[in-house]
């Protein structure tokens, strides 16, 4: 298991990012969220991005899901650039953003309503179809508030799906969650992934949970936030969390972050 | 129940005393009308229907008049959300036209619109409208920019997201304004109706005017119980129905 470059894969990458840097400036500061990333994500890969926060994780994933553009640099799915958000990349955010004006099926169904093609029944029958994915079936008719933590991200995880999108972003969806909460959705989302066949970009900045979910994970560092290192992890599917061979792996990738952290510390300290 | 019981029986209690007072000439019946009196005078207004059309009349006068201010205000209110230009200019004025009760408005509605019921509606618009504003806007720059995110990404595009996402995730702030503004509207209409006549039609406070004018106290705590009543149903049958609704809806706490 070594830092390897990212692997040329025989078919064309499913998204690039080319060259992609982006700055906020703020009223006291500059902060260079980005500096000149690439990346290719193979069709059907789980990528998990790995780094401390304010490296720039979130701000990667959102020019990726369209909703923020990168001051040089430009993100391509299948070929074509990136102008805004569309349902073929579906985003899942940390907290849950589901609405509460909807009940359960109603937040499933936002977004198959945008879709004219469809006809109410097979809306309803596409949301429902999603919500047993999720295990969710019986708790339709919910409101949001009535739901537990791991509940909401589960329904968050059935909206992201229901219209099918090829590439799911998530951004640290399970990070609010108790340990065994996760535990079972680290199983669900392997499942549903394998089940749906879905290119996944996953935001954490928990080193195990990277490794237990993603193909590969790739490390960032921040200020400015740039790509480390990559790893490809080789490991059988499904994998459990608390497995010796995962542990391997993540002690591994954590003496890499921490060997990147404290260099980053001595370049400030410079 | 039980409770209700209680509360009930104890004004019956209140009510016998306060009549015993006034009988014996304790408390002097020109101050104070006996609730046998003030039954009494209901029994005369409700058969020769002028307590009813003075209530058709109030009631009229305010519902067109707050449903106009709703009206303008939830556009007025998305648009100072929207446009800080429009925010600095319209939000400030709504901001201070706010403070003042709308009644004072009556001079100048006088003198605008005669002794018209055109004043009144002015009047009455002007008590609801600039709350409903605020509110609105208050609540649309509280929704969480998540919200629009996540809409965005489902492929949610301009006033499909106002519509779908803005409107709806400000309700539990618009409705307190609705809310506030009927308040405004109802005792804004009572002080112009006593203060201004308008020959085409008496309306509750009219009657509270002549009330003491003539100086009828029966009558005009017979009116006042009415405003009272009315109050309580329109909330009732207004507002209580959405605001369980957002309860329910938002979690929130009752
Ligand atoms: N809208 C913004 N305005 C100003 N600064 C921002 C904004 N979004 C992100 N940043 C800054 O950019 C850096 C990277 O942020 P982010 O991508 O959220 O990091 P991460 O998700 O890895 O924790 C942080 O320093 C953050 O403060
Ligand atoms: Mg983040």
């Amino acid at each position: 298991m070594n830092a390897t470059p990212p692997t040329p894969a025989s078919a064309p990458p499913k998204l690039t990012v080319e060259n992609v840097s982006k700055r906020f400036q703020t009223e006291r500061s500059q902060v260079h969220a980005l500096d000149r990333v690439s990346l290719d994500v193979r069709e059907g890969e789980f990528v998990c991005l790995v780094g401390p926060s304010g490296c720039g994780k979130s701000t990667l994933l959102n020019i990726i899901a369209g909703l923020d553009q990168p001051d040089i640099g430009r993100v391509t799915a299948d070929g074509k650039p990136i102008s805004g958000p569309g349902s073929d990349r579906m985003v899942m955010f940390q907290e849950s953003a589901l609405y509460p004006w909807l009940d359960v099926l109603g937040n499933v169904m936002f977004s198959l309503k945008l879709k004219p093609a469809l006809t109410n029944a097979e809306r309803r029958e596409v949301a429902r179809f999603h919500l047993k994915l999720v295990g969710l079936e019986k708790f339709e008719a919910m409101h949001v508030h009535e739901l537990s933590g791991g509940m909401k991200q589960r329904v968050a995880l059935a909206r992201a799906l229901a219209p099918n999108p090829r590439v799911l972003l998530m951004d640290e969806p399970f990070a609010a969650l108790d340990a065994l909460t996760r535990e079972q959705l680290y199983g669900d989302i392997q499942r549903i992934r394998a089940e749906r066949r879905k290119t996944i970009i996953f935001v954490t900045h928990n080193v195990r949970e990277a490794v237990c979910l993603g193909d590969r994970v790739v490390l960032f560092s921040a200020n400015p936030g740039r790509i480390r290192e990559q790893f490809e992890i080789g490991l059988p599917r499904p994998r459990d969390i608390n497995s010796v061979a995962l542990a391997e792996h993540s002690t591994k990738i954590t003496r890499a972050l921490k060997s990147h952290l404290s260099s980053e510390l001595a370049e400030v300290a410079e | 129940m039980k409770r209700s019981l209680t509360t009930l029986l104890t004004f019956l209690v209140l009510l016998v005393i306060w009549q015993e007072l006034v009988h014996y000439g304790i408390w002097s019946h020109v101050l104070v009308p006996a609730p046998l009196d003030v039954a009494k005078y209901f029994w005369d207004v409700l058969r020769d229907g002028s307590l009813l059309s003075a209530t058709g009349v109030t009631l009229k006068r305010l519902l067109l008049g707050y449903f106009a201010g709703l009206v303008l205000a939830l556009p007025l209110g998305l648009l100072t959300a929207r446009f800080k230009f429009v925010h600095d200019t319209l939000g400030v004025l709504a901001l201070g036209l706010q403070t003042l009760p709308s009644v004072c408005w009556a001079p100048l509605a006088l003198l605008w619109f005669g002794q018209t019921e055109s004043a009144m509606f002015f009047i009455v618009v002007m008590g609801s409208l600039w709350s409903v504003l605020l509110a609105t806007d208050a609540g649309v720059r509280n929704v969480p920019l998540l919200y629009v995110r996540a809409a965005q990404t489902m492929g949610s595009r301009g006033f499909h997201t106002w519509f779908k996402v803005i409107l709806p995730a400000s309700l539990p702030f618009v409705v307190s304004g609705m809310k506030q503004g009927w308040a405004f509207a109802w005792r804004s209409l009572m002080a112009a109706e006593i203060y201004i006549t308008i020959l085409t039609g008496f309306g509750l406070g009219n009657l509270l005017h002549y009330g003491r004018e003539l100086n009828a106290m029966d009558a005009v705590v017979g009116i006042m119980i009415v405003i009272v009543g009315i109050g309580l149903l329109t909330d009732k049958i207004l507002f209580s129905p959405f605001e369980r609704m957002l309860h329910r809806r938002w979690g929130t706490a009752k």
